[in-house]
């Protein structure tokens, strides 16, 4: 093992790429200077050259079609990065209507190897509005996407890869709250298969499932109750497809069920989990599970509001107890 | 030109007979969903795809019969989509709006109005990416101009110098509006001009003005100078689509029913190769064409059910 942050781990993973197979490339807004805006091109250029390093304008749209004509014309494997998450919303018709629907619409003939990857997601960063929101549940419930969201350096690496070889699109949603943390990365070659979860903290009374940076709260929330109950805590990976042989055997090893989220509830990931544990394993259940998320408004700036609103350790450990009742 | 008036004149006969036979097999209930028919702009893809290679790739709009014949040649594939068959080139999954041929580098059609314009530009990139001297063509409407799409695609394009085509089909109205209601200015060239965009405008119901414009156009992109937009005026004489109410003034669709018709003045330009014998048995031609194509699309099985299934894990 070796020590990498986040950003420089995911980093990893499209350079080898790009050395595997000629037809990778980055494109997005500043990528190609000083390494972007968050490091997470830094020495790509050098390495690669501006053909396959590709800074744009601010023309979200326009760049998200290129990558997909591209794909569509010639097989290439775009990785678009989009600097903020939140910015894909400009460029949501090519996303929606283009990228998610061309396998099908096209008669299942074309491939779509595109990745749309939303840096810097996530809440709590007193950022406002516009730059803290968490959008996996709009990919998620588009037919077409399969949706990950790494929490870690090594998850991030290993779903990154596997997402560059994946011949339909695929939205990696990054967590902007752990970029700079560091953590182990395996030495050489490895992927991490999309649409497997990853057992985070055995435990026999509740099942805990969550991901991004709800996960960290989740461990947290997990040890401040250690002595009255043995929480299990899986972060979920993969969002779309849902690992539900894992969700359902803990579920079925615990009988109570909790999922941490840091996007609000309505409609969202931990909603549709829920839908699926309680249709696909009613039995199992000894209590409604509960779902534990942000609150269901913009993010507003000021700290003490922004505080409120997001998902906290204490709302987790609540929900905990609740669901162990 | 002579040598290819009739060629030309063929394909544009059989785009209007496809479409002139698929708004009756419509009107029958043997078409399901949104139509929308090109009668009366056949000159503009005839003319640009006569310009353009198998290896050249377009992008198109969702009135898009004439654009994929005009590129593929493919008629029997166009009417089985029409149907949903799974002979369909796109194997009946996408129909009138989505039409789809990688071979012949038709890289769909698109119900979005001005999507497709950044689509293609991405295939303009791939040539550049892949060193190759092919095009990325885009056909979109006057409508379409005023999308952002069209705006973001041009800066890009001028700013990577990508061998990007931009072929403007003014038919004079968006869906029901006239142009002169939706557009400040109706100088699409003004439009390539303010991203230091080399432009032509054309008649385009002169199929040869087309092809000429087009292979200027497209000499300029292969010789690695970047983008060019033609301003093709042409058009619609169909309402936007199947069912929608026509406002427009009467004299004007007569005028160009009437006299300016593509096929019409490519008849008037060439007379000697467009006698009376000749018309009748091209005419002829092109009805088999069409006649047999839809017979086939008629006859062809529906798309597997259980193969969909598999192929989509549902």
């Amino acid at each position: 093992m070796k020590n990498l942050t986040y950003i420089d781990a995911v980093k990893e993973a499209i350079a080898e790429e790009m050395e595997r197979d000629p037809r990778v490339y980055l494109i997005g807004e500043d990528v190609d200077i000083d390494g972007g805006v968050w490091n997470e091109s830094m020495g790509l250029l050098e390495r690669f050259g501006a053909d396959r390093v590709v800074g744009t304008p601010i023309s979200e749209s326009a760049f998200t079609g290129l990558a997909a004509g591209s794909a569509l014309a010639a097989g290439l494997r775009p990785v678009v990065e989009f600097m903020y998450g939140d910015f894909i919303h400009v460029a949501m018709d090519q996303v929606a209507d283009q990228i998610a629907k061309a396998r099908l619409m096209f008669g299942n003939q074309p491939q779509m190897p595109v990745v749309l990857r939303l840096c810097a997601c996530g809440v709590g960063t007193r950022e406002a509005a516009q730059h803290s929101q968490q959008l996996e549940a709009w990919f998620a419930h588009l037919p077409g996407f399969r949706v990950v969201m790494p929490s870690t350096p090594e998850d991030g690496k290993g779903l990154m890869k596997s997402a560059i070889r994946s011949d339909d699109p695929i939205v990696f949603l990054e967590c902007r709250q752990v970029y700079y943390e560091e953590g182990p990365v395996p030495e050489g070659e490895y992927t991490i298969e999309i649409g497997k979860s990853k057992l985070l903290r055995e435990g026999k009374d509740v099942t805990l499932l969550t991901y991004g940076y709800a996960c960290v709260k989740a461990m947290q929330a997990a040890e401040n109750l250690a002595g009255k109950l043995d929480v299990e805590v899986i972060d979920l990976r993969t969002l779309k497809p849902l690992d539900m042989e894992a969700i359902l055997s803990s579920v079925a090893k615990t009988g109570h069920v909790v999922v941490a989220q840091e996007a609000p509830g309505v409609c969202s990931i931990g909603s549709e989990v829920i839908s699926r544990i309680t249709g696909e394993g009613f039995d199992y259940l000894d209590a409604p599970p509960v779902l534990a998320c942000s609150k269901d408004v913009p993010i507003p700036f000021n700290e003490k509001l922004e505080d409120y609103t997001v998902l906290s350790v204490e709302d987790i450990e609540n929900a905990l107890i609740k669901a162990s009742i | 030109m002579q040598k290819q008036a009739a060629e030309f004149w063929k394909w544009m006969r059989i785009i209007r007979y496809f479409e002139s036979s698929a708004k009756e097999l419509y009107r029958a209930g043997g078409i399901k969903g949104a139509l929308h028919l090109s009668i009366g702009q056949e000159a503009v893809p005839v003319g640009v795809c006569a310009a353009l290679r198998d290896d050249d790739k377009v992008l198109s709009t969702h009135r898009s019969h004439g654009h994929y014949i005009g590129k593929t040649h493919d008629v029997d594939g166009a009417y089985a989509e029409l149907l949903g068959k799974a002979t369909g080139c796109s194997r009946g999954f996408g129909g009138s709006m989505h039409m789809f041929n990688q071979a012949k580098g038709f890289l769909g059609s698109n119900g979005i109005v001005g999507a497709g314009i950044p689509l293609a530009l991405g295939a303009a990139f791939a040539h550049k990416y892949l060193k190759t001297d092919g095009v990325g063509a885009t056909f979109f409407g006057d409508g379409a101009a005023n999308q952002g799409t069209l705006h973001e695609t041009l800066n890009l394009a001028a700013l990577k110098k990508l061998p990007f085509l931009a072929v403007c089909e003014n038919n004079t109205v968006a869906a029901t509006t006239l142009t002169g209601n939706s557009t400040a200015n109706q100088d699409r060239t003004l439009l390539a001009a303010a991203y230091g965009i080399p432009a032509i405008t054309a008649d385009g119901n002169d199929v040869t003005a087309v092809y000429k414009a087009a292979c200027t156009a497209v000499e300029h992109i292969r010789s690695g100078q970047g983008p060019f937009l033609l301003d093709l005026r042409t058009y619609r004489v169909e309402p936007h689509c199947g069912i929608i109410r026509d406002t427009r003034d009467k004299s004007i669709r007569d005028y160009y029913v009437n006299e300016h018709d593509p096929l019409k003045m490519l008849e008037g330009k060439y007379p000697k190769v467009f006698t009376a014998a000749k018309l009748a048995a091209l005419d002829k031609e092109c009805c088999q064409i069409v006649d047999n194509a839809q017979k086939k699309a008629l006859a062809a099985p529906m798309p597997d059910l259980e193969q969909f299934k598999l192929d989509f894990g549902v």
